[in-house]
Order: C-alpha cells, then structure tokens, then sequence
C-alpha cells in the first residue's frame, strides 16, 4: 500500500526525520489559507522585504510529478489559490501513471528550501539475501534505477542484520559515501536511524528519501517521502491501513481486491479468468503468443465458489474493451463441475454478449464439460490450452 | 531415492483443526502420507480424521517422533508456528500459509540461516513424491511415480504442468512448490542440489515466474553444477512493469525481474526453455526422447 508524500512526511517527522513544514488542502481556499499559515510559521514574526515562496505540489501516487507539471511555485495566497484550483480536480499524467494519469484530490503547500546538494536515501529489502537494505547515492533528485544503470558504482549499499538493526558503523560509511560533512554526522545519524525504525516498525517494503537535501544553511532535510507498506502486514498496522486512497488504484483493481481476486488491467481485449496466479500469468502469455492480447489478470483464486465466479465474470464484462472471455481453470481441490456451474449461473445471471471460451483440466473434468455442453449460451469448450487460446485470439478479432 | 519426504515421512499438522488443515489432512492420509499428529493450541485430546490432536508442536513431536510438519496457521500466527516448529527440531516445513508479513519471512531466514531445518514456503502447495508422501494441497491424482523433479513457485501452473507430465507417461521423482512469496525458505537452487544429488531424478523442470532474480541464481546454478537436463518455462511476459501479478513476488520493479532477463539467463546456461504452457510435458517428452534418456512407463 503506498502513502502519499504528506502521509510520509507526516510519518517520517513521527520519527524525528527533519522534513520541510507543509500543509495538505483539498480545496483552492484551503490552499490560500495554508499560504498564510505558512507564511506565519516560517518567517515566525520575522519581517522581510521578499516574497514568501511555497510549493503547491499535486498528491499523487506516482513519481515524475516536477516534470509533468505537478509542482508548481506560488508567491502568494493568491497565486497559491488561483495554481491549486489549476490542479486540483484533474487528472495527472506523469511517466509512470499510465496515459490515463492518476486525479488530484489533494495538494501539498509547503516551504521552498534553498538546497545546497541533492542526495538519494532508501532502505528495502533485499530479496536475495532476505535482509533490509540501505541505498544511498550522492545523485539524489534523478531517477535512481537509470543512475543504478548506468553508474552502478554510484549506489551504495549497506544491508543490515534484522536483529542486530543498524549500527554505528555502516552509517558513518554510508556517510562518508555521501560526502556528508562531520558537522552534520550527528543529524545523519539521527535521520538515518530515524528512517531505519519507521522501515522495521511499520513493516514497510519501502522507505525512500529523494532527495535528501543539504540545505545553504546547513541542515538536512527530506524534500520528499515515499513509503510502501507490506499489504500482508496491514492486519497490524490498523492507524496506517486507513490512510489507503482508493482513488489512486484502477476501480476494478480496487474493486476486485475487495473481493479477494486479484485484477489487473491490461491493453488488450480478451478477458481472462484463471484459477492461481502462476496460470493466469501463463494464460496472458499464451494468449499473446497465439497473436491476440489480454484485456486483464485474473486470479479468482484457490477457494473460488459460485459467487466469486460471478463476481470475476462482472469485473471482465465491465471492461467494454473486451470482445472475448477465455476462462482457464485447473481444477485441482476445486472440482470443475463446480466451476462450471458457477459460470452457467453467472451467466444466466449476466447478460453476457461475448463468446467465452473455456478450458477446464482436473477433478470431475467430464462432468464439467458436460454440464457446459448443450447450453445457449455463447460457450465453447476446448480441452486443450493451446487450442482455447487460439480460439479466444479468434473470436476477438 | 526421492526429495524431502518419501514413505518414511513422519508428518504433523499444525492449525490441524483450521477448516483447510482440516480438509487437506484428510487428503494427504487418502494420499497414504503419514499424518500422525495435529497441532492446535487449546485442544489437546481431540482428533481430526483420526489423528491425535496436541497443544503444542514440542509435545506432538515426543509423542510421535515427527520429522516434518506441514503450517496452515493463519498468516498473522504463522510466524510463531513456524519458529515453535524449529524449536521442537522438525527437520522439514512446509508452510502453505499465505500472506504471512514479509518482515516475518527475513526474521525466519535469519533465524534459521545456522541451523539444518529446511522451510519449503510459504504461499506454497506443498511437495509430493507420488506413491510415497503428499504433504501440501496438491491434488494427488496428478501424479505419476516417475523420474522427472519439478521445482515451482506457482501453485495451478504447476498441477497443469505435472498433470501434462502424467498424461504422456512421464512420471514424477518429488514435485515441489518453492511459492510465490518475495522471500521463501528453499529457492530454486536449494532444490535444483537435491535434484542433482537424487538418484532417481533424471531430469528437472523449472517453474519460474517474473520478479526477483531466483531464476538467473538458479541459472548459474545449472550451469556451474547440474549434469542433469533442465527445462524452464518462466510465467509473466506479458506482465507490465510495477504492477503485481497476484503473487506478492511477481512483481517486475525498477526493469528487473522480466521474462525475458530470465529466459536469456536460462537459455545461456543450457537449459532448455518452454514458450507455451500448453507443450510443457511436450516438450520435455520430445527432448529426452531425441536424447535417447527417455524412460517411459
């Protein structure tokens, strides 16, 4: 579950991060208002001549935002208002939303910082040696997988024993790799631990700080905040789960993981309904290698029933892309003549226009298939994995 | 000669009385796996489907002797049932659990890095070496004894590969499922060792999935090591990039983690990748033919 960056912010100051003093606002009068307020706190009854400067930057669950025009600069409250009811409202498309882009519900009013030198900061898990990992690189502020290839000599890394935690000397190596000046080793060090515990205490698959900022008057700060939670992990987190944003996720994604099946949303326009992950990913592949393309992935999962199918089968046929259904299941505990039932009832229950094309393998298979023989509706029954796909492809065109 | 369990497996169940311990207990003894004993705090005195329930691993394991203890506790409580397993020295784990915290999983590794337990999981079907031992919830008509390993880390895939397997007279040595979690207790290259250790496995397939880099590990495993012919077909070439793909490790992240890094990777080390899920069994059956290796029952 990913948090927005004033989620993050407001986390990581929980565990003494130094991040930049913003305010969130939904509306372009929140906005003005947090300008003022802003001002107040930051000049703090200090008087100058200048003009206070914020950033109004869009919340959104994805990277690439400075580009796409998504943090913009205001002068005033005005201005702060007047660029908040420009963003707010609309859809954001940046390098890694999709071309659909991802809607502005919420902007983040904060200080400008007059920055010195931009640093890179994360800490994952590494899954090879199943340990967390700290990556840190001197090129902050880029995108940190082009700099990992191009200058893989760049990124350092520092894993750490899960028990042991972090100690004192990886990050006074990992100081010494960002040039961090000794004046400022106490602050780092208080950061990085402070980064370290929000990672373990919030079961996070991702902390990350880019940049992390040496600012002209020599502090550091987290400019911005990235924080991944373990979905698996929510069950003890129960504060963060509620700071998960629907609008953000594709609604039949969002809808579907309700429901305990896993969707995804592809190009193409042949649905698909697999039982397992592993098979639904193998069915993708082997509709694409028969010359067509997958409208989605589609896990209805190991204890699928009647109802589940049903609401799988609403999922698909929501997606008005889709021109044909091709359902792989493997019957293994679950029975196929279960499933087969299923999608008779779940289509009779559905005005269902589409021709489905359906391949059932394992228990009770004859009894399966014959149950889908016979019927009025548009299914075709294909024994064979090669020949349903290649069938589906068919029908789709 | 098999891997991990064979008819000598001595196996519990822990979360016995769960409605899938309990299902899939009654399977594996239909299997002719020996189930002799149940772990679910609390009821001590009961049994299900005959076998004696116990509060604790360590006292079933002294009642029992078990050497292998098959995990359905609930993802939030598997992390305990997993440790209090290799407290009570069962050899063997395997953990079908799914969902279980990440974090759970490093702590478990790095637990368990010293000591010999060997963890199968989690988020896994199990492992079967037919005609012996089922222990997991693979179906168990499936199978056929044979001298093919199958090494996986997805759960219908693989019952569609073995099935496939099965229908052209190809039988199976030991079937594992690694699963599809990012951090699991044995990877591709701890089976692919005991493959080649195991006298009765003449060949292996792989089934590998996008995310991660277990299949080039596994790679480099084959070629510095593996006399044994290895086929692979990798799951995801169509995935797009940073969406997950139902397994919380099928995940392409950061343009790493593709099919086609992988399949590269296999392909140098020479073993034989598979385009199609559909030819899995044909493939392999056309291979060893054409190798004169093939020994069809």
């Amino acid at each position: 579950m990913k948090l927005h960056e004033f989620q993050a912010k407001k986390l990581f100051a929980d565990y003494g991060i130094p991040v930049p003093r913003g305010i969130v606002a939904s509306t372009p009068a929140a906005a003005k208002k947090a300008y003022t307020k802003l001002k107040q706190l930051c000049r703090s009854g200090k008087r100058s001549a200048d003009a206070f400067q914020c950033n109004v930057k869009v919340q959104i669950h994805a990277g690439g935002r400075g580009k796409a025009g998504g943090v913009l600069a205001a002068s005033s409250a005005q201005e702060a208002g007047a660029l908040a009811a420009k963003l707010l409202g609309k859809r954001l498309v940046t390098h890694q939303t999709g071309p659909d882009g991802l809607p502005v519900r919420r902007v983040l009013i904060d200080e400008r910082i007059a920055v010195k030198r931009e640093l890179y900061l994360a800490i994952t898990i590494d899954r090879q040696v199943a340990q967390p990992i700290v990556l840190a690189s001197r090129r902050g502020g880029m995108d940190i997988e082009a700099v990992a290839k191009d200058d893989p000599k760049a990124l350092m890394r520092e894993t750490i024993d899960p028990f042991a935690g972090l100690l004192v000397y990886p990050v006074r190596r990992l100081q010494a790799a960002l040039a961090i000046p000794d004046a400022l080793a106490r602050p780092f060090h208080a950061l990085i631990t402070g980064l370290y515990r929000c990672f373990s205490e919030t079961d996070a698959s991702l902390v990350e700080v880019n940049p992390l900022v040496e600012t002209t008057d020599g502090r550091l700060l987290a400019l911005d905040a990235k924080v991944v939670i373990d979905d698996n992990a929510l069950f003890r987190h129960a504060a963060l789960a509620k700071l998960r944003d629907p609008s953000q996720e594709n609604p039949l994604e969002y809808r579907a993981s309700q429901i305990g099946i896993s969707y995804v949303g592809l190009d193409g326009n042949i649905g698909c309904l697999v039982n397992g992950a592993g098979l639904a990913m193998a069915t993708n592949d082997i509709i694409k290698l028969s010359g067509g393309s997958p409208a989605n992935f589609l896990d209805v999962g190991g204890g699928a029933n009647v109802e589940q199918v049903t609401k799988a089968f609403q999922i698909i046929l929501s997606d008005r892309r889709v021109k044909a259904i091709l359902v792989n299941i493997f019957g293994g505990i679950m029975r196929c003549d279960w499933i087969a039932q299923g999608l008779l009832k779940a289509t009779q229950s559905l005005t269902v226009k589409v021709p489905i094309v359906v391949r059932l393998e394992g228990t009770n298979v004859k009894e399966g298939r014959a149950l889908l023989t016979g019927t009025k509706l548009p299914i075709t029954s294909v024994d064979d994995l090669g020949d349903a796909a290649k069938k589906a492809v068919e029908l789709a065109r | 000669m098999s891997i991990l369990v064979n008819k000598n497996t001595r196996a519990i169940v822990q979360g016995v009385t769960g409605q899938a311990g309990s299902f899939h207990t009654e399977k594996m003894l239909e299997y002719g796996s020996q189930i002799v004993g149940g772990v679910t705090p609390g009821k001590a005195g009961t049994n299900v489907h005959g076998v004696p329930v116990f509060d604790s691993v360590h006292a079933a394991v002294e009642k029992t002797g078990a050497n292998a203890s098959v995990i359905f506790v609930p993802a939030p409580f598997a992390y305990d049932a997993i440790l209090e397993a290799v407290d009570a020295g069962v050899a063997l784990i395997v953990v079908i659990t799914e969902g279980i915290p990440t974090w759970d999983m490093v702590r478990v590794k790095r637990l368990t890095q010293q000591s010999p337990v060997t963890i199968i999981g989690p988020n896994c079907p199990g492992i079967t070496t037919p005609g012996e031992c089922k222990l997991g919830i693979l179906p168990g008509y499936i199978h056929r004894r044979g001298s093919i390993g199958i090494v996986s880390r997805s759960g219908t895939l693989t019952y569609d590969s073995v099935y496939q397997l099965t229908q052209l007279g190809l039988g199976q040595s030991t079937c594992v499922g690694i699963g599809g979690d990012p951090i699991i207790g044995s990877s591709f290259v701890d089976l692919l060792r005991m493959f080649q250790d195991d006298a009765e496995t003449e060949a292996v397939v792989m089934i590998g999935e996008i995310g991660g880099t277990a299949e080039e590990e596994a790679a480099a495993f084959v070629k510095a090591h593996m006399t044994k012919p290895v086929f692979a077909f990798i799951a995801g070439r169509m995935a797009p990039p940073e969406k997950r793909m139902g397994h919380a490790g099928a995940i392409v992240s950061g343009g790493h983690g593709t099919a086609v890094e992988k399949l590269a990777a296999l392909k140098a080390a020479g073993v034989t990748t598979i385009d199609s899920p559909a030819v899995i069994g044909a493939t392999v059956k056309d291979t060893l033919a054409r190798r004169g290796s093939l020994k069809v029952s």
